[in-house]
């Protein structure tokens, strides 16, 4: 398969990726190298063969749903480009 | 420069008890050669000389009392990518500009219990994503070794290509690592160093930044066999913060160390005989097996089907993983903020600033793979592969096989700005062909020098093992260091 200009567009902004025409172009040639190279696939017949879900059969690993943890509000916070008061600060977002 | 940045972490450990040096002084002596030589190298992107001179005192403290750890005194170097509080911690990326956790990674916390002492943080491919060490946003490492009457600088491989480098120049006694496809064992085979990847879910993956869920796991880069027993010992746990953390004791790896290899079965799989391959790997290969005929191990030809196949499923599941665990970078909780018109201005801005070419190419395709109506085309489609590969290595594991022995690498190190694999982005993919089988099997796999190509450039053989059976690969891999030697570059730095 491979992808044309506007499903590479389409995809950045899936990805939020600000991508412009020239940009757009360069990945597509990138991309459909890739996606030629995952074309083999196709020659395996996976027909019955159960998708792995994890490497290690294990039973999932389950603990007493109590609090352990918290009251790191600062801690949370302290690399944010923008807080105040231990709230994320970002650009107005409703009108 | 001191002699004791010669030492094996064996070695110093055996000096330090003794107490002939201390470890204040050894620490000193690494800061001094790093700072000698990282101009050349740059393989630390943050060094942290105050911290491991307190940290080097209170050993000496504790070695004075007699209270130590594994690896008391024992001065180590971080790769960016493990959590380390208040310390730069980037992925070698721009997009994390200035984070500094206030969390330490339990992998780094088992090693600090243990008495080691952190020298800084090592350079490393972007988001681990690479296999030169080129696409850290700190510039590219160069490898320490060169070929033979030729200066041209070659990288140390990745994306652990800091860990590989600092490690092979002495600039630190060890050093952590991860592995996701290939990005420990190719590293060390580049640069003469023993590196191991254990089975997934030995080491806890809390507080290591995310690359590929379901593939990363931590590891050592060390001088010798028996210095990756130690620090993997350390380094191992288990961890109720990572439920994939594995609920099995930490053997002691270092004992199986010298332990017979007579009649055990070294596999070779006749897939990873590869066209276009180095006639010096086919030789070096084949000198592997007479090594384990020689120790008395019974060499038996297996069959691996679904090898070719595991490379392209690898490309699949990992950006699509890939493209998951790296949406949390936007802008808002840490790092990078590039201002926009709004928040989606901001978001798109953030991140197309933020991430380099490569981690982008992976976002976009692990995004594409997994939109609506391509989900079954290419995932699911991919982890059936994934199940066939596992099931190969199980056969054979099943027949009997204890190990299995493969090279390490197609290729010795190239050079920085290799015009074929900046132009071809599958090219550059191919550097993990013998190593990603195993990340996708979730299998124990060491790489381990082996010995000099027709340029003078180090070679490994890898050796791959049952899941939780990390000391027959320590076992195994003993018997080829003992044959061919341990590598050190000539110095020019």
């Amino acid at each position: 398969m491979s992808v044309d200009i506007d499903t590479v567009k389409r995809v950045a902004k899936l990805a939020r990726l600000a991508v412009d025409d020239t940009k757009a172009e360069k990945m597509q040639g990138e991309l459909n190298a890739i996606l030629g190279f995952i074309d083999q696939l196709n020659e395996v017949d996976v027909e019955g063969v159960e998708p792995m879900t994890s490497v290690v059969q294990m039973e999932m690993r389950k603990r007493v749903d109590e609090v352990n943890d918290g009251n790191k509000a600062d801690d949370v916070t302290a690399n944010a480009p923008a807080s105040e008061e231990n709230y994320f600060m970002v650009p107005k977002v409703i009108e | 420069m001191s002699e004791l940045t010669n030492l094996t972490i064996a070695e110093a450990r055996t000096k330090l008890l003794g107490k002939e040096i201390n470890s204040v002084e050894l620490t000193d002596a690494y800061l001094a050669a790093i700072e000698e030589a990282n101009k050349s190298l740059n393989a630390f992107i943050e060094v942290t000389p105050d911290h491991a001179q307190t940290m080097a005192k209170a050993s000496d403290a504790k070695i004075a009392k007699g209270d130590v750890g594994d690896l008391e005194g024992i001065p180590i170097g971080i790769k960016d990518l493990f959590g380390t509080r208040d310390t730069h911690t980037q992925a070698c990326s721009h997009i994390l500009d200035g984070f500094k956790p206030k969390y330490e990674s339990t992998v780094t916390q088992n090693m600090w219990d243990d008495g080691a002492v952190m020298l800084g943080k090592l350079n490393m491919d972007e988001f681990a994503m690479g296999s030169s060490n080129e696409t850290s946003y700190y510039g590219a490492v160069t490898n320490p070794w060169k070929a033979q009457g030729d200066d041209t600088a070659l990288v140390p491989g990745g994306s652990s290509g800091g860990s590989a480098a600092a490690v092979a120049a002495h600039l630190c006694a060890g050093a952590t690592a991860t592995d996701t496809g290939g990005s420990i064992r190719q590293p060390a085979a580049f640069t003469g160093t023993v590196g191991i990847k254990p089975t997934y879910g030995r080491c806890s993956r809390w507080g290591v930044v995310a690359f590929a869920s379901s593939l990363d796991q931590a590891g050592p880069i060390a001088r010798d066999v028996r210095d990756a027993a130690i620090l993997l010992k350390s380094m191992a746990s288990v961890d109720a913060k990572d439920t994939t953390s594995v609920d099995l004791p930490v053997p002691d790896y270092e004992a199986a160390i010298g332990q017979s290899m007579k009649g055990k079965k070294i596999g070779i799989p006749k897939e990873y005989r590869i066209e276009g391959m180095a006639q010096d790997i086919e030789a070096l290969w084949q000198q592997g097996i007479q090594w384990y005929k020689d120790a008395g191990a019974e060499i038996v030809d297996i069959s691996l089907p679904h090898t070719k196949y595991a490379l392209p499923a690898y490309y699949i599941v990992a950006p699509a993983e890939a493209s998951s665990n790296l949406a949390r970078y936007d802008g808002v909780k840490y790092g990078l903020r590039v201002t926009g018109d709004d928040i989606t201005d901001m978001y798109e801005k953030t991140r197309s600033e933020g991430f380099g070419d490569e981690v982008q190419r992976r976002i976009m395709i692990g995004t594409y793979v997994l939109s609506s109506g391509y989900y079954d085309a290419y995932y699911l489609r991919a982890q059936r592969v994934r199940t066939l590969i596992k099931q190969d290595f199980e056969n054979v594991f099943n027949q009997g096989i204890d190990a299995i022995l493969t090279p390490a690498t197609p290729s010795s190190a190239f050079a920085i700005g290799d015009e074929e694999m900046a132009a071809d982005p599958v090219k550059m993919f191919l550097n993990d062909i013998f190593t990603v089988t195993v990340n996708m099997a979730g299998l124990p796999g060491i790489s381990v020098p082996a010995g000099l190509d027709n340029k003078g450039l180090p070679l490994g053989l890898q050796l791959i093992g049952k899941p939780f059976e990390e000391e027959m690969l320590f076992q195994a891999s003993h018997v080829i260091e003992q044959a061919a030697g341990t590598f050190a570059p000539k110095r020019w730095w």
